[in-house]
């Protein structure tokens, strides 16, 4: 029996990757994994099933019945319950009182709710004390409130989003037997995560989603992690493997103990310290959250290191503001081009001005150039490939892949010196991920110094001359792309190996083969 | 690509015009359900907008509307709300009056020290919430109202006859400006003068345009409103540009009672505008944050003003032009938004669409299509 049956989903965004024929049957009684990269579309897959958003293309039935979802609450109706990865609790109120907030005509708000909160708990092992105010739970309990919450609504099928992002792994194990408990009650979960060794443990099944559609199903006890990860990548992506070495030894950005605190006085970076010489890319590769983005913004100037020293080849740039960094050859492509590279209702050309409004051809002494800057929008339009009718429309009629060339294009048009690169190739269509390859490419070969962050450990190995591993504000490990794989990469990235990273196979064999006397260049 | 052009000119009018018969239909539904003819009213005021006298009247109120509301939009332009304009044009007024009235340099010296002495007030007391802001991140919406309250406060105590005031019968004033202070006007005859601040005030539209269209600053301004994230990525000082615009604001704000005061009553008493600031809220909102825009909404709100006391005359309550300032303030807000989404999601169908029929900018159409295809 199929709980739930999600066929042929199409979405369509302008402007990011949408969902695009997606296939996932879901199992009664299952723990179901829906796993894939960031950005791959799990979560519009998911609000879409939870009636947040209605698909362009594509059916959705639950026990078999064909419906159609206007909202959240037709979802609850049907069985379907979803627990945020943020939670959506009320702290001051009691976990009672938020169990029956917005369902107070299923069972009452008194001693009623009481009873069946109980039986809810009991049956399913949640250990939830009805009465606790939220302020006084810890972050396990509070997702049991919200898992409790669902089924007190009457869902039959659950889906979870990232729910062990926020747990350590003890509690993760005690979620899993929790869940369990639910499929040996009938009930359905759907998992959402991109962690696979615990898709492995707790899925009966797993789908997994790339680039928007669903790429395939598998079997946990005959998958291993590492297929998992081939499927979540993709084997036909093209290759951004770069042929010859252009690394110099002219140091363009020097990072000397950099730290920054957070309020409270916690690192979020700490002794990171790193040199890229023009021509080359450092690649830095490290799990969500680990003070990458805190990095960037150090680097690029919205947040001002507590200690340590930035150097733009010879000069101190550590107390520069961002404007100054930018105008000074800090190029810069950001992780989320809608907040921090765009102004979506703005036509492309003054996007084109935007970050270097005080630089030729935009402006002259205090005033606008829109004349120079509209034809220069039409030479990046054109050497950079953008697919648009014109540069009067907004940025946010374009594609994300065609949105991220015109930032590509604009950076480029300024000729940095150093370019921070987060993501550069996130929520792009292969074609267009190819171009921006090739764009990075061609600038490092002229003098570059990249600093490129990305998840997807095919582009950093294929696209960097030196690696990095940054963990908790730290950079704990290097590796050198010849030699690295990225499964050996990903174990460094959760803190599990440290130092010089090095596959001693892989090694070998270089050795052998190197027997002859030209060496590797590093 | 002039397709789009005409498109964005439709965009931008199709809001104002959506606001204003909605507004105007509820009015007739208002005025049918109490019993009156829905229409004349309208026929009645129109009637009145034909006579010069009131036509000047009808300018000279908008001057003042009109410059409030450019103080109010500047805010709007950079997503500050700066609802403290009412208070910072009637200390303004009263600061200039004081010193006009305690000042006597010639003409050509003694005008300009008034309307620097406005801008400086408003800059002074805009400026307190822009500090607060910036410094301790108080929302400038809750600090300029507490600010309008205190500038109450603070022009009652000027007023006392022991500080500034002077008793004129049961008026409270600042006593007459000295006459070279005094504007001169435009004379239209028997119609009336119309003030001779009007000029400025067309002039600041102008430099309004000018600074946020063309100027480097004016860019930064106008993308810190778009997306704060994104200007600050681009450069800009967020704190600053706070500051820079809430001064920008008050300096405009600080203005707003001066064709009057220059014009006509050279002095502030009991009798002086009130609440300019305020319907210069919507007005800026009617006219879109733009200076042409929002000349026309001035003007309505003046017609609105000047021709509604003719209805008392004619067995109609007057407060239906008040009704009417209301609803058309609710309408537009609702009808901007919707037109703006609508906007933004057809011009996202039609480039998609163009983009499918090969029409890229700068690329020969044919294989272009292909390769999208193919990227899929």
């Amino acid at each position: 029996m199929t709980a739930v049956e999600l066929a042929g989903i199409t979405k369509r965004f302008p402007g990011v990757v949408a969902n695009h024929d997606i296939h996932l049957s879901v199992r009664k009684g299952t723990v179901h994994a829906l796993v894939g990269e960031n950005g791959a579309g799990k979560s519009t897959l998911m609000k879409i099933l939870y009636g947040m958003q209605k698909p362009d293309e594509g059916t959705i039935a639950v026990d078999g019945q064909q419906v159609t979802f206007s909202s959240p609450a037709d979802a609850i109706a049907r069985g379907i319950g979803m627990v945020h990865q943020h939670f959506m609790l009320a702290d001051n109120l009691t976990v009672l009182e938020n169990v029956v907030l917005g369902s107070e005509k299923l069972y009452g708000i008194g001693g009623k709710a009481r009873r069946k909160i109980q039986e809810i708990s009991e049956r399913y092992g949640l250990e939830v004390r009805p009465d606790l105010l939220v302020e006084e739970l810890g972050v396990a309990a509070r997702q049991r409130v919200e898992i409790l919450k669902v089924l007190y609504r009457g869902a039959r099928t659950l889906i979870l989003d990232e729910p062990t992002a926020v747990l350590v792994p003890q509690e993760v194990d005690a979620l899993f037997a929790n869940l369990r408990e639910l499929r040996a009650e009938g009930l359905s979960v759907i998992f959402i995560s991109h962690k696979l060794g615990e898709v492995l443990s707790v899925a009966d099944e797993i789908t997994v989603i790339r680039r928007g559609t669903t790429v395939g199903t598998a079997v946990p006890a005959e998958t291993t992690s590492r297929q998992l990860a081939e499927m979540m990548v993709g084997s036909e992506l093209p290759t951004p493997e770069t042929a010859e070495s252009t690394v110099t030894d002219r140091p363009v950005l020097t990072v000397k103990d950099l730290r920054l605190e957070m309020a409270g006085g916690k690192a979020l970076l700490d002794d990171i310290s790193f040199t890229i010489h023009a021509g080359e890319v450092l690649g830095l590769a490290g799990v969500e959250g680990n003070g990458q983005t805190e990095l960037v913004d150090a680097l690029i100037g919205l947040k001002h290191a507590d200690s340590g020293t930035i150097k733009l080849a010879e000069e101190e740039i550590t107390a520069w503001p961002t404007r100054k960094r930018r105008e000074q050859g800090v190029g810069y492509i950001p992780e989320d081009r809608h907040r921090h590279g765009l102004l979506l209702e703005a036509p492309l050309w003054e996007n084109r001005i935007l970050g270097h409004v005080t630089e030729r051809p935009n402006a002259k002494g205090i005033w606008l150039d829109p004349k120079a800057a509209q034809e220069d929008t039409r030479r990046i339009v054109e050497a950079y490939d953008v697919r648009t009718p014109g540069i009067d429309v907004t940025a946010a009629s374009l594609s994300g892949g065609n949105q991220q060339k015109l930032i590509v294009g604009r950076e480029m048009s300024h000729k940095p010196r150093f370019l921070l690169a987060a993501h550069p190739t996130r929520g792009v269509d292969v074609g267009a991920q190819a171009a921006i390859w090739d764009q990075i490419r061609e600038a490092r070969r002229e003098g570059l110094a990249v600093l490129l962050i990305s998840a997807d450990l095919d582009e950093l190995i294929g696209l960097s001359d030196t690696l990095r591993v940054i963990y908790n504000g730290r950079l704990v490990a290097d590796a050198d792309p010849a030699t690295i794989t990225p499964e050996e990469l990903g174990s460094a990235m959760t803190g599990a190996a440290s130092g010089h990273l090095e596959n001693e196979e892989l090694v070998e064999q270089l050795e052998e083969q190197a027997e002859a006397p030209e060496d590797e260049a590093r | 690509m002039k397709k789009f052009d005409r498109e964005r000119v439709l965009l931008a009018v199709a809001g104002p015009v959506i606001a204003l018969v909605v507004a105007m239909t509820l009015t007739s539904i208002v005025l049918v359900a109490s019993g009156k003819n829905p229409v004349e009213p309208y026929t009645l005021m129109f009637e009145q907008a034909t006579f010069s006298d009131v036509q000047v009247l009808i300018i000279n109120q908008a001057s003042m509307y009109y410059i409030a509301a450019l103080a109010v939009a500047i805010g709007f332009r950079m997503n500050l709300f700066n609802i403290g304009v009412d208070g910072q044009y009637q200390l303004a007024a009263m600061m200039a009056a004081i010193v006009g009235a305690h000042v006597a340099l010639p003409a050509a010296l003694q005008i300009p020290l008034l309307i620097l002495t406005a801008v400086f007030t408003g800059m002074f007391w805009s400026g307190i919430a822009g500090v607060l802001k910036v410094t301790r991140g108080v929302s400038e919406v809750v600090a300029t109202i507490m600010l309008n309250a205190i500038a109450t406060s603070v022009i009652g105590y000027l007023w006392l006859p022991n500080v500034f005031g002077v008793k004129v019968g049961n008026n409270n004033t600042t006593g007459e400006m000295h006459e070279s202070g005094w504007m001169p006007g435009i004379d239209m005859g028997a119609a009336g003068e119309i003030y001779g601040f009007v000029v400025i005030a067309v002039l600041l539209g102008i430099g309004y345009w000018i600074v946020l269209n063309r100027t480097r600053f004016g860019f930064d301004l106008r993308s810190s409103g778009a997306s704060e994230t994104a200007a600050a990525a681009s450069g800009v000082d967020p704190k600053r540009m706070v500051l820079t615009a809430m001064l920008l604001s008050g300096g405009l704000a600080g203005m707003a009672g001066l064709p009057i005061l220059l014009g006509d009553t050279h002095t502030y008493s009991l009798n002086f505008p009130t609440g300019i600031g305020f319907l210069g809220i919507g007005i800026a909102l009617l006219g879109r944050n733009n200076p042409t825009g929002i000349a026309f909404a001035a003007l309505l709100w003046a017609w609105l003003d000047k021709a509604s006391p003719e209805l008392d005359f004619h067995d109609y309550d007057k407060e239906i032009a008040v009704i009417m300032q209301g609803l058309i303030v609710l309408s537009v807000v609702v009808s901007y938004e919707a037109v703006r989404e609508w906007g933004l999601r057809r011009q996202q169908r039609r480039v998609g669409a163009e983009l499918a029929a090969g029409h890229v900018l700068g690329a020969p159409s044919d294989n272009s299509i292909e390769k999208e295809v193919a990227g899929r």
